[in-house]
């Protein structure tokens, strides 16, 4: 039916696809960027998949009207992007990278915000016999030794990072397995729970993203607890003499509020699953705790 | 075959409900994909009809590098458009990273060629019906470009679409240059992959479904009318 008219109308058919084009064209040149008091974050893929910031970043618009935009990706590749100037802020969690970031002066100060920790999981059958072990490197040694399947992130991101910090204070070296039973996924966190999950192997979370990860099959947290677990997590504003167009006003108000009593109230009240998935860090009334 | 019923089932409440959520992120994809087609369009269909037309040393290798550039890996295009509108890129100080602008800019780089390289076959084509006719006429190029092309519009279609197919489909270069960012950059491409490293099968399979129904209806479209069009000029 609708065929018969446009060839009725025969050339004004295609003249209106044309328009259509043109004013989808116009439209997009109109949704361009328009908001001057807006920041964007890097983050990495466990605040947003965890559904964290989604929680937060209203509370923070309503309160001060900046609009706050996240890119998630993992720590290695945020950094790189604040590096290069095209985020306003870093919210990540590798406290190492964030101190270099600081000192090369790439960033004003490192502000400790909140911390949850890392687990280790893997399928329920458990074929490396590591549940309940209280000692991670231990853990990852029995896993090597037995040569059980261990995904890994690979991808220079937060969690990659300190598992490979874990591997080495564990002493066993992975990397000559790569490819047979150490498998590194080269993907984010879920992609590479989604793999542990399909290949029955281990692989280490955080558990932000574990408790929000939605396919878990067999999957089960199997070794918790060790210090050397710990995960916290750190804002940095980007430093404006680098990069004069930074945002650092509204991106250091942000830090601000998040590590304000209000901030740290919010972040504790957010549960998935009836879980606290992170704890706050900040001291309020010390303002920035700077760690130089 | 659960997860698959459960797919149908979240993308059927998504449909229904007229999820808001989901309504921006299909207008979103649908304004990002249809403005890298149109401005793609622009150029690739005169390009197209130039090398159909035209004679010149070297046009079959033109040919031969717009055949192969059909197949540009979109994170190759989104990883160069990246480099350019970084802040430490040559574009940097336009601000165009992570926006749909810079959404656009790379879906149009990667149907480019699809539409050059689909329309310069299908001008030549009709190039060949039409040589003498335009010879009699006294021609310049431009004309016969502008004739050809005007008469070969609804054929012309189906290499529009395809570039559109393509455009609507890709999640290597907007989830690189746009960044995936909640009501900002976040298509359906991106959230299936956002989803899918969420865990969410069920639901990432649904918005795919949505997608693919999407992709049909425009594709449907095209093949009508250029079926139509097929009738008319015979």
């Amino acid at each position: 039916m609708t065929i018969r008219t446009d060839m009725a109308t025969g050339s004004s058919g295609f003249g209106r696809l044309l328009l259509a084009f043109a004013l989808g064209a116009v439209m997009i040149a109109g949704a361009v960027n328009g908001e001057s008091r807006s920041i964007t974050i890097a983050s990495t893929t466990s605040t947003q998949n965890s559904g964290l910031l989604e929680w937060l970043l209203p509370q923070f618009t309503a309160q001060t009207g900046i609009g706050v935009q996240v890119v998630a990706v993992g720590t290695g590749q945020a950094i790189r992007i604040a590096t290069n100037g095209d985020a306003d802020l870093l919210l990540v969690h590798h406290e190492a990278s964030e101190r270099e970031f600081v000192a090369a002066g790439l960033g004003i100060a490192r502000h400790p915000v909140m911390h949850n920790d890392f687990v280790l999981v893997g399928p329920g059958s458990d074929p490396a016999g590591i549940r309940g072990m209280n000692d991670v490197t231990s853990a990852l040694r029995r896993i090597g030794s037995g040569e059980h399947v261990f995904l890994s992130r690979g991808d220079d991101s937060g969690t990659h990072k300190k598992e490979l910090e874990l591997w080495q204070s564990s002493g066993f070296d992975p990397r000559p397995a790569s490819g047979g039973w150490y498998r590194e996924s080269g993907s984010g966190m879920g992609a590479t729970l989604n793999t542990a999950s399909a290949m029955d192997g281990y692989a280490l979370t955080d558990r932000a993203s574990w408790v929000s990860f939605g396919n878990k099959g067999d999957l089960e947290i199997l070794v918790e607890g060790d210090t050397r677990l710990h995960n916290p997590y750190a804002a940095i504003v980007v430093n404006p003499e680098r990069h004069p167009h930074i945002h650092a006003n509204e991106a250091q108000a942000f830090v601000d509020w998040l590590t304000s009593r209000k901030g740290q109230a919010a972040i504790a009240a957010y549960r998935v699953a009836g879980q606290q998935l992170f704890f706050p860090d900040a001291v309020p009334q010390a303002g920035a705790a700077d760690g130089h | 075959m659960n997860e698959f019923s459960s797919a149908i089932g979240a993308a059927l409440s998504m449909i229904v409900t007229f999820d808001a959520a989901i309504v921006e992120i299909v207008l979103l994809s649908l304004r990002v994909s249809l403005s890298a087609v149109a401005i793609a369009s622009v150029v690739a269909l005169p390009l197209g009809a130039l090398i159909a037309l035209q004679h010149f040393p070297g046009r079959r290798a033109v040919v031969i590098l717009l055949n192969a550039l059909m197949g540009l890996p979109p994170v190759v295009v989104g990883l160069m458009v990246y480099l350019l509108l970084s802040r430490a890129g040559p574009l940097g100080p336009m601000g165009l990273l992570f926006t749909p602008t810079a959404m656009v800019i790379a879906q149009s780089i990667i149907v480019l060629p699809i539409i050059a390289a689909l329309s310069r076959q299908t001008i030549a084509d009709l190039h060949e019906e039409y040589d003498e006719h335009l010879r009699s006429l006294g021609c310049t190029p431009i004309q016969s470009v502008a004739t050809l092309l005007w008469d070969g519009r609804f054929r012309l279609l189906t290499a529009i679409m395809a570039g559109f197919g393509r455009a609507i489909a890709e999640v290597g270069a907007v989830i690189i240059v746009g960044g995936n960012i909640q009501h900002a950059t976040r298509v359906m491409t991106t959230t299936i992959a956002l989803e899918t490293s969420k865990g969410n099968l069920a639901l990432a399979l649904g918005l795919g479904l949505i997608l693919v129904t999407l992709a049909l209806g425009v594709n449907a479209t095209a093949l009508v009318i250029s079926d139509a069009a097929r009738q008319r000029y015979g």
